[in-house]
């Protein structure tokens, strides 16, 4: 596989480490999060479950033997076609606040 | 090497032609027996020119076997090449290039190849059919380990690898270009001189050790002039273009997604020992934009009784032998084919002198002009006809053939078959693309190739010359286009028309005799019937049964035959019965190439520590601790054991004073405003409130709860933290760190950077520490000035800048002083000097094992991913009051659960009985099972100070059983010790040395 890194071009993918899914997201009520109640749930899923499509998924990858930058790779996980690569923070502080996605949902 | 005027003739050369020097002759051994060849063979052909039909004996039942092809798909051509360490197994002669001195090896036959007492496996026959495996020896079971398997193991089989370690250098590159072309073809060359005429990088990768392909094996006009005249001109031309690169004996064994390619180059197979400084293989990563592939097509046998005795050889293969080495592979010969092609090797016969006794057509109605054509090499041509068996065992003697209107037995030495071509598409499968089946042609095509890879010539289907050359052309050019380069479309060569048509036979009348599908793994059609009568219908499943294609050849030429004797058999046609697909490598690449230099010594790097002479001076043994090498202990004149040296080490440090290097400890700096908020979640205590100048255990845990980590941090500024982590886990919990900035919480404001090799770092530790640090240290080192769990910077001899940390492992009074590491070995001796008089000495990981074992310290035999902080007694270090990584998971009712084995100290009652770490905690008198299991022993020391054998575990309610008995009991060393269950401290639990 080849990843083209947004900080220093397309390398080898034994310049980088292999995390997993990008579309879960740590919940920040840990205060509330006691077993048997909801919010404990939510960590649960958080932590344990995955969706694994067959197609395009957004994955976490480090560019661990380069600029150690973590990236957001958008990928089909059945032909392994490279959509997109993203600078993970970037990303990340792009991402709406939890507490507007909670007022949201 | 000897040149002679006038070589001896061998028996089976012909007496002109070929592509061998035939000026100079060459010696080579097979089984022992010298034979000459010359430059320009393969071990094949030589072993063929010799008269040497015999090559091999079969996988299962040991029959004896000879040539049937003449390039890399050969299933039964297996021998051992080269002798003792270089003794290479299962390589197949057709493609050893012939050097002078080669020694080949016949395989998987006892006492000889002539004579093989297990082709009584033939008798046996009817046990080792398909499925025999999971059918015939289930029962007794107890006989399968000591009788059935070894049994078999002995009986079936290829060749030995080397016993000892392998003398030669292998290596790994890397490549780019702008069009990979594989294949040097026909095809291949047209299509890198097209792409190479625009401009583009190309890569031409041929696995032969000349270019041409089929050119070199058959008479054929390229533009009006001998088809090789054209190739050497194409040759040149690529030779001379600056952005050429053609790599001759390279295999492109497989595609990988985003354009790359693997490659084993067989840089110096072709002589017996690679130069000085050279590799035997090099493997290489090819990255291209484009790929052109232009594999060429690999001929099918037919499956009729006796098609593997020595002599029966695919046509392809008997004109390759004729036309580019220069060999009879027989003096009479019977072609047995469904198609056209195998005319061009009856007229190569012909033309070499070799009569051809009769030619079989498997077609009810072949064209006209063939039956002419072959008539006019005086041969009988018999439509609509088959071999139904062939007699003799080690050579031919003669065949039956039968018509509808008669039969025949005729006397020939060989047979050349040719059950029509498959396209050499493997390629093209290798990231899922699926061959379909194409009638007309009567072959699987490449489905759709991977992107960016397109495919010319034979390996597409399209098998005359004039395809070649047309398809090789326009596909070269538009892969260059699509890299990014313009050029102009040309003519294609001329060539003259030929016919490739064709039938399919996938199985010829059933007669007496086995009728191979799978030459190597000794399937025949008999077994293809017995699967699919037992129920395998998915063809996936009648592989899997019968190990049809699962030798070392991969199916090359019994794939796509077992598809359509299947399909045959369901009465379906060929897609609705499957396709057969592959996967990487095309052919076997060595481990060694596959290691490069990656073994040994540089199988990764050597990490020694700033102050590894001074260790090695002062008698160090070292061991991998992590990535680093580091001190186990400091042997002394006179000590004759490592524990004598360990307890010697203990001693001066609780007695006096001694160094220990801990440098390979990670060391990340942290800073930034948001520093201080970052710890509080990555930790589970808080360290927000560590005041500036102060050190602070802490303890880490993974997201699931579990304890991830451990170590001392210091706060060195309002901003400005130094995190030590495990040696073992360093890089790990950088990426940690490296995670929750960029990713968990990029709003905070801080930066980590690793500093672990930038600081020499040394414990010092023994009540008479202090002293020794006041004579090198130039500040205040009082009590006062640098109390338990200070942290700050200090002023070593020469001014350097060092750093101070009052800190203990051994639980003593202790301190770790680091340095820049430039002068941490200045560091190490500075020390040494300055403690002289009070009895400084080195002591190394066993020692500091030791004491932290009496201390009760965890370290990596507790710290092993499955316990929490609970379990480690470590419960009142976990807030309560934010949030950290971990903090959720770790409050699920399994990992509170108070049965968990929880961190115990245990005592030998008997102190000369060992303990070791692995030992598994029973009751007394309870019978050692996984239901009276109760944990384990994760650390054992000898212990000076407890008089014994000491240790901690991890034991179910253990913590509540202080005071008991039990037994550890270790099954690997046979012993059964009862040991009494303790705190997890056995040394100064108040913890007043450390204060002093």
């Amino acid at each position: 596989m080849r990843i083209t890194c947004p900080h220093c071009g397309e390398r080898g993918n034994e310049e980088f480490a292999y995390l997993g899914d990008a579309t879960v997201r740590r919940p920040d009520d840990a205060g509330a999060a006691r077993p048997g109640a909801p919010e404990f749930e939510r960590w649960m899923d958080y932590v344990y479950l995955r969706d694994n499509p067959a197609g395009r998924h957004r994955e976490l990858w480090q560019h661990v033997h380069g600029c150690r930058a973590w990236l957001v790779v958008t990928r089909d996980i059945s032909t392994h076609a490279i959509f997109s690569v993203e600078d993970a923070r970037a990303a990340a502080l792009a991402r709406p606040s939890l507490v507007a996605r909670d007022a949201a949902s | 090497m000897t040149r002679s005027e006038t070589p001896s003739p061998l028996p089976f050369r012909l007496p002109a032609g070929g592509l061998i020097d035939r000026s100079t002759e060459i010696r080579f051994s097979f089984d022992g027996r010298s034979y000459a060849g010359h430059p320009g063979d393969t071990l094949a052909s030589a072993l063929l020119a010799n008269g040497v039909r015999l090559v091999g004996r079969s996988f299962k039942y040991h029959r004896p076997r000879g040539l049937l092809s003449a390039g890399p798909e050969e299933p039964n051509g297996l021998v051992e090449l080269r002798a003792g360490a270089r003794r290479e197994p299962n390589t197949r002669a057709t493609v050893a290039e012939l050097y002078d001195g080669l020694e080949a090896t016949s395989q998987n036959r006892w006492p000889s190849l002539r004579f093989d007492l297990m082709s009584l496996n033939q008798l046996a026959a009817p046990i080792l059919s398909a499925g025999f495996y999971y059918k015939t020896f289930m029962w007794p079971a107890a006989l399968w380990e000591k009788l059935y398997e070894p049994m078999i193991r002995r009986a079936a089989g290829l060749g030995r690898a080397a016993e000892a370690p392998d003398p030669d250098r292998y290596e790994k590159a890397t490549a780019h270009c702008d069009v990979l072309v594989v294949g040097g073809g026909p095809a291949g060359l047209a299509a890198a001189l097209a792409a190479a005429r625009t401009g583009a990088r190309v890569i031409l990768a041929d696995e032969d050790f000349r270019l041409g392909g089929r050119l070199l094996a058959e008479a054929q006009t390229i533009d009006g002039r001998p088809a090789l005249e054209w190739a050497a001109l194409a040759e040149a031309e690529l030779e001379a273009a600056p952005e050429v690169r053609i790599f001759r004996r390279t295999t492109v064994f497989g595609a990988y997604d985003h354009g790359a390619y693997g490659a084993v180059e067989r840089v110096n197979d072709h002589v017996a020992t690679p130069p000085a400084y050279e590799p035997r293989q090099r493997l290489w990563r090819f990255v291209a934009e484009r790929c052109v592939l232009a594999a060429g097509a690999i001929e099918r046998p037919l499956v009729f009784p006796g098609n593997d005795r020595p002599g029966v050889m695919l046509a392809g293969a008997v004109r390759t032998y004729a036309h580019r080495y220069g060999v009879a592979a027989g003096r009479e010969a019977v072609v047995f084919s469904t198609g056209d092609d195998a005319l061009r090797t009856a007229r190569e016969l012909a033309a070499g002198g070799v009569t051809v006794a009769a030619w079989v057509d498997a077609r009810r109605e072949p064209p006209d002009a063939l039956r002419e054509a072959v008539q006019e090499l005086g041969a009988p041509f018999y439509p609509d006809g088959a071999i139904t068996a062939v007699h003799g065992r080690t050579s031919i003697q003669a065949v039956d053939i039968r018509t509808p209107l008669f039969q025949t037995t005729l006397e020939c030495d060989l047979v050349a078959m040719s059950g029509g071509w498959s396209p050499t598409l493997h390629l093209t499968s290798h990231l899922g693309g699926r061959p379909v089946w194409d009638e007309a042609l009567g072959a699987y095509r490449p489905g759709a190739p991977p992107p960016g890879m397109s495919v010319a010539g034979a390996a597409a289907g399209g098998m005359t010359l004039r395809e070649c050359l047309a398809t090789g052309g326009r596909l070269g050019l538009e892969a260059a286009r699509a890299a990014g380069f313009e050029g102009t479309d040309a003519p294609p060569p001329v060539a003259w028309p030929e016919s490739a048509a064709a039938a399919t036979l996938w199985r010829g009348p059933t007669g007496k005799g086995k009728a191979f599908v799978d030459f190597q793994n000794d399937v025949t059609d008999a077994d293809l019937e017995l699967a699919e009568r037992e129920g395998y219908r998915s063809v996936e499943h009648a592989k899997r049964y019968t190990t049809l294609g699962m030798a070392t050849d991969q199916g090359k030429t019994s794939g796509v035959n077992a598809v359509g004797i299947l399909a045959g058999l369901r009465g379906q046609g060929m897609a609705e019965t499957g396709t057969t697909t592959f996967r990487p490598p095309y052919t076997p690449v060595s481990f060694g190439a596959m290691g490069g230099h990656h073994r040994g010594k540089e199988f990764r790097p050597t990490r020694r520590t700033a102050a590894h002479a001074w260790a090695a001076e002062q008698g160090a043994s070292f061991v991998e601790s992590g990535v680093w090498l580091r001190a186990e202990w400091f042997t002394r004149p006179g000590e004759t054991d490592w524990m004598q040296s360990c307890a010697r080490e203990v001693a001066t440090v609780r007695g006096a004073v001694g160094i220990c290097d801990v440098s390979t400890l990670g060391k990340i700096d942290i800073q930034g405003p948001d520093a201080a908020a970052l710890l509080d979640r990555l930790y589970t205590g808080t360290f927000s409130t560590l005041p500036v100048g102060r050190a602070r255990y802490g303890l880490m845990l993974r997201e699931d709860g579990f304890v991830f980590d451990d170590g001392t941090t210091a706060r060195l500024g309002a901003e400005h933290y130094l995190m030590t982590t495990t040696t073992a886990n360093a890089g790990k919990v950088m990426q940690h760190i490296e995670f929750a900035l960029q990713w968990l919480w990029p709003e905070l404001d801080a930066q980590a950077v690793s500093v672990t090799e930038q600081w020499a770092q040394f414990a010092v530790a023994g009540p008479r520490s202090r002293e020794l640090l006041a004579r090198v240290v130039a500040e205040d080192v009082s009590n006062e000035a640098v109390p338990f769990m200070a942290a700050l910077p200090v002023t070593l001899p020469g001014g350097v800048r060092g750093r101070l940390f009052r800190i203990s492992f051994s639980g003593e009074l202790a301190y770790e002083i680091g340095a820049p590491s430039s002068y941490g070995e200045a560091l190490a001796r500075a020390l040494m000097e300055a403690g002289r008089d009070l009895g400084v000495a080195p002591y190394g990981l066993e020692a500091l094992n030791v004491m932290r074992i009496e201390k009760g310290h965890v370290a990596g035999g507790e710290l092993n991913g499955q316990t929490t902080a609970r379990d480690l007694g470590l419960q009142k270090m976990v807030s309560t009051k934010k949030d950290f990584i971990g903090r959720v998971m770790a409050q699920r009712p399994a990992l509170v659960a108070p049965d968990r084995p929880a961190l115990v100290g245990w005592k030998s009652a008997d102190p000369s009985v060992r303990v070791s770490a692995g030992a598994h905690f029973l009751d007394v008198g309870a019978a050692a099972s996984m239901e009276n299991d109760l944990g384990y022993v994760t650390a054992a020391a000898w212990s000076a100070h407890a008089g014994g054998w000491i240790g901690l575990g991890l034991m179910k309610h253990g913590p509540e059983r202080i005071g008991e008995t039990v037994r550890a009991w270790d099954a690997v060393r046979g012993r059964d010790t009862p040991v009494t269950l303790c705190a997890p401290c056995f040394y100064d639990p108040q913890g007043e040395r450390l204060r002093g």
